[in-house]
């Protein structure tokens, strides 16, 4: 096999994306590295009728074979799949591993926290009965809501990563605009599946999603209502979408100047929402009567939240979908991977963050 | 309803909002970036505010408010005007 993808199982085997080598690799797509032979076994065998978008890899050990080498390749295949089953397998079980023993550690916080409660409530200090049981009940939905949005996500965030690479393979291997165009779909898919996710966390816990504790440390410092600003993200990819027509540089420009005032108007709405919700809860006249009313304007107020986070990821989705209206096939394919390749390397400056060497106390 | 109709053929574009509401707001900012001045209908400050939110309602918006009609014809919701917004 030629050496371009020797390096790239060898980088991610050591785990840490190099981004430089991916870059120089990137460069030159079209040094003859890669023999027509070659690329034609990798490519994945579609019938023209079948309209299956992601499971394509299912096609590789049903397909006819198309000459001599076919042989080989399609035991490689088969001995690859069968790897990455075990894989995935293993991966699998230590994630329920990982989710059991999240659920453990959150049935004993609740245990210590029902406790302290009742102290609390036999040293006499206010805590509002109503409000009490309505919340020991909600944190009950919230716990299962938002732990199973963790598990999804770190799922997700696993996926995107295995299509990143192959995305970055069927690029090199120059496959055809019909799998291409697969690939793009199954991308924009997955991240319509991020949203749908998100909008059912918000309903169990938009402060939860607003947080950003979902999302690594340096991801987190670009947080905007729930996640990423779109016209930030177009900024970033523009440059790796050249060369682009007139036209088409139109439309972007168009497209994130659209975004930014979409963005903007959304922040200065939640600005007002900020200023109504301190206004209301810190009114003058803390009556019994009135803090009952207050506070229940006040919760109207939260409510609110989910529709702002709502509206963010609605823009975010937008904003992909017209860009994918707006490139070619190859373009958006370029594009998807230069996001994918942009939210992998920061998370993977978190972690480098997390692991510097720091002073000794 | 009829004064919903006669509401919004009165000016080009028209929003039915909440002081409340802060999504209305930022609907309303939003055009006003782009040099626009929508005529704003508060239906909470209106007397007849319940009716014509079960007209807005009936006319097919999950959310009564914010509404946005331009030149007489329901847009919708903030989702629609943002689709469209980006959409140019």
């Amino acid at each position: 096999m030629s050496s371009a993808s020797t390096q790239l199982i060898t980088s991610r085997k050591m785990g840490i994306y190099d981004p430089f080598q991916q870059v120089s690799m990137w460069e030159d797509p079209f040094k003859g590295d890669i023999s027509p032979n070659t690329g034609a076994s990798t490519i994945l065998q579609v019938d023209a009728g079948l309209p299956n978008k992601s499971e394509f890899n299912s096609h590789e050990l049903t397909g006819p074979s198309r000459n001599d080498e076919e042989g080989n390749n399609t035991a490689d295949k088969v001995r690859r799949r069968l790897a990455q089953n075990r894989e995935a397998a293993r991966k699998s079980r230590l994630r329920k591993k990982a989710y059991v023993q999240q659920l453990e550690t959150s049935r004993l916080k609740l245990a210590q926290l029902e406790l302290e409660l009742e102290k609390a409530r036999k040293q006499g200090v206010y805590v509002g009965s109503a409000l009490d049981t309505s919340h020991l009940g909600f944190s009950g939905n919230v716990n299962s809501g938002i732990a199973a949005f963790e598990m999804e996500y770190a799922h997700w965030v696993e996926e995107q990563n295995r299509q990143i690479f192959e995305l970055r393979n069927a690029l090199q291997a120059h496959v055809t605009e019909i799998e291409l165009r697969m690939l793009v779909e199954s991308g924009l898919n997955h991240y319509h599946n991020l949203f749908r996710m998100k909008a059912d966390a918000a309903k169990a816990d938009v402060f939860y999603l607003m947080s950003g504790v979902w999302r690594t440390t340096t991801e987190r410092f670009f947080l905007w209502i729930g996640g990423f600003r779109p016209s930030e993200l177009l900024n970033v990819l523009r440059p790796q979408l050249e060369p682009l027509t007139d036209q088409q540089v139109l439309s972007v420009c168009n497209l994130r100047q659209s975004s930014q005032q979409a963005e903007d108007a959304l922040s200065l709405g939640m600005e007002k929402l900020q200023q109504s919700l301190a206004h209301s809860i810190g009114a003058e006249s803390v009556l019994a009567g009135n803090y009952g009313s207050q506070m229940a304007a006040a919760m109207e107020k939260l409510e609110a939240l989910e529709g702002f986070v709502n509206q963010a990821d609605h823009l975010r989705q937008q904003t992909l979908q017209q860009m994918s209206r707006i490139l070619t096939t190859h373009q958006a394919a370029r594009g998807l991977l230069a996001l994918g390749e942009y939210f992998h390397r920061l998370r993977a400056l978190s972690s480098l963050w997390a692991a510097r060497p720091r002073e000794p106390e | 309803m009829d004064k919903v109709t006669r509401l919004v053929s009165e000016k080009g574009i028209v929003i039915f909002s909440k002081s409340s509401c802060c999504m209305c707001y930022a609907v309303i900012i939003l055009f006003k970036e782009l040099g626009v001045k929508p005529l704003v209908h508060e239906i909470d400050e209106d007397p007849e505010g319940r009716e014509i939110e079960k007209a807005l309602m009936r006319l097919g918006c999950n959310a009564p408010v914010p509404a946005v009609f331009i030149g007489g014809t329901l847009v919708g919701s903030t989702n629609e005007v943002m689709s469209l917004h980006l959409k140019g």
